[in-house]
């Protein structure tokens, strides 16, 4: 590789790991789902998928394939570009802010960060913003199919995405506040120095601003309880009531898709990110040589491990909520997003600013 | 490459304001300004306003638009039906606009000298970013003007809210 240029090589190597990073997300959504069928089978005393492969584990295979073959029905009296454009809306939001995640400690190779595709300084407005344009996919599906069930399904995940979105926006600013960065990369580091004792929900006292966000996010992705768009005994299936076959797909693929993105925000905003949390415990134990390959190697596949843990524990909470808790009514919803939520963040950012003020950032 | 993204999404925002305008259907037209909103977030990215860029596309492309959205969708409004439009609009808006669009030309050739330049890109792979240097501007010379916008917002907010409670 001498031969090329540095812009080269930084192409050459963002194009792996995008292609990477999607792979591996697009494959993780196929097992969250399979994860989620068997999980909430057992918590509900049956078996879950179990006929394809070993425990069911060609299901989501299976399932790809069917949806893929399936015949891609379109009703007359749609409008079509929208009706096309809704899906792809969708899909490319979800699986755009998984671009700017970090997912392990910083390990380079020519000059470029291997385990994050683009470090950029506004990282969480830019997951923010990416999520706020996903709306769309779900308005103009409701709208586009020119069916009264899908217009209710998305008139609701509109009104209850645009209420949420405060609550989810607000509950994040202590946070930005105590890392004084709006960089994902420097907001990990803030939670780096004693393990689990600095992450912000314990060390920062930020235990009230990670259930709001958790609230939130459960609403921002129109999952259990608050999957009103989607209640299937009063809309039929919601606003993506007229999609068949890969449009279908895409709708479905885009939901897991936000869950591991929100999770993945959990993560990094809450719980450090990719750092151990034992922090520096037992680094005399397992001490790494960090000028060796396999040093470096293995000190970042630990890392990453951290980070998947930390998101998987996530959406197996997700699962577990489904399981057990039941639906919002509408009105409770909104009364909940907004007499709530909104109150008890911007309370949460004044008594954050106040503690910074007046312990500065000795409490870390 | 800055001249080239310029070019790029100056065109879409222009195309997009014309389609705006030329759609008969309020929602197309509704996302037609989508269009512009996202177009002018990549110029003032390019411009090193990398805040303003964010800020643009979570509270218009993302709240103000599906607000707009939403309602379309909510009043089921159908497609429009074209007519001619007043006289004095033709009269008194397009030498208008031309004049506003000379005048502004006028002034950013004139004090163009005075205008930093900026590197595309090269602030959103910085380590810091404006942000601190913006909300310092805004919490203290620009303090004023802020909470006077703040106090309007509000009343906007309480008027909204009385009209609704008098329906009921």
């Amino acid at each position: 590789m001498t031969h090329f240029s540095p812009f080269l090589i930084f192409l050459l190597i963002t194009i792996v790991k995008i292609a990477v990073v999607l792979v591996i997300t697009l494959t993780a959504v196929a097992y969250t789902v399979l994860l989620e069928r068997k999980v909430l089978g057992r918590m509900q005393n049956r078996w879950g998928p179990s006929r394809v492969g070993p425990f069911g584990l060609l299901q989501p295979l299976a399932d790809g394939i069917k949806l893929f073959l399936k015949e891609d029905l379109m009703p007359l009296a749609v409008e079509r570009p929208l009706f096309v454009l809704a899906p792809v809306i969708a899909l490319a939001c979800a699986l755009t802010s998984i671009a700017v995640v970090p997912f392990g400690a910083p390990a380079y190779y020519k000059g470029v960060n291997l385990t994050q595709i683009s470090d950029i300084n506004i990282g969480l407005l830019v997951v923010l913003g990416v999520t706020s344009i996903g709306v769309y996919g779900i308005a103009l599906a409701g709208w586009s199919s020119n069916n009264k069930y899908s217009l209710f399904g998305s008139l609701r995940a509109t009104a209850q995405v645009i209420s949420y979105e405060l609550a989810l926006g607000l509950s994040l600013v202590g946070v930005v506040m105590r890392a004084g960065s709006l960089r994902l990369r420097d907001i990990v580091d803030s939670q780096a120095a004693h393990g689990m004792r600095s992450w912000n929900i314990f060390g920062g006292l930020q235990i009230l601003a990670f259930f709001i966000y958790l609230m939130a996010a459960y609403a921002e992705t129109n999952r259990s309880p608050f999957d009103l768009p989607e209640a299937e005994s009063e809309l039929v299936a919601g606003y993506h009531t007229e999609y068949s076959s890969m449009k279908f797909a895409m709708y479905f693929m885009a939901e897991y898709a936000n869950m591991i993105t929100v999770a993945c925000v959990a993560t990094l905003m809450f719980f450090g990110g990719a750092s151990s949390p034992f922090g520096h415990l037992f680094d005399r134990v397992f001490s790494f040589n960090m000028h060796s390959l396999s040093g470096i190697l293995l000190s970042t596949l630990i890392s990453i491990f951290w980070f998947v843990f930390k998101v998987f524990s996530f959406i197996m909470l997700y699962i577990w909520v489904r399981a057990t808790v039941p639906r919002f009514r509408y009105d409770q919803l909104m009364g909940f997003g907004w007499k709530f939520l909104l109150p008890v963040a911007m309370a949460n950012i004044l008594f954050t600013a106040l503690a910074l003020t007046f312990f500065g950032h000795s409490n870390t | 490459m800055q001249l080239a993204l310029f070019i790029i999404f100056g065109l879409l925002a222009v195309a997009g304001a014309l389609n705006l305008l030329f759609q008969r259907h309020p929602i197309n037209s509704a996302l037609s300004l989508v269009v512009v909103m996202m177009s002018l977030a990549v110029l003032y990215w390019s411009l090193g306003a990398e805040f303003l860029a964010a800020a643009q596309v979570i509270v218009y492309a993302g709240a103000v638009m599906v607000l707009f959205v939403f309602v379309v969708m909510l009043l089921n409004a159908g497609e429009e039906e074209r007519t001619h439009g007043s006289r004095v609009a033709y009269i008194a808006g397009i030498p208008g606009a031309v004049a506003i669009f000379g005048l502004l030309t006028y002034v950013f050739l004139r004090s163009k000298g005075g205008l930093g330049t900026t590197q595309i890109g090269g602030d959103l792979s910085n380590v810091s970013s404006n942000i601190r240097d913006i909300s310092h501007m805004l919490f203290t010379s620009l303090l004023l003007p802020f909470e006077v916008t703040s106090i309007l917002i509000l009343i906007a907010i309480l008027g909204a809210v009385v009209l609704a409670r008098k329906e009921v």
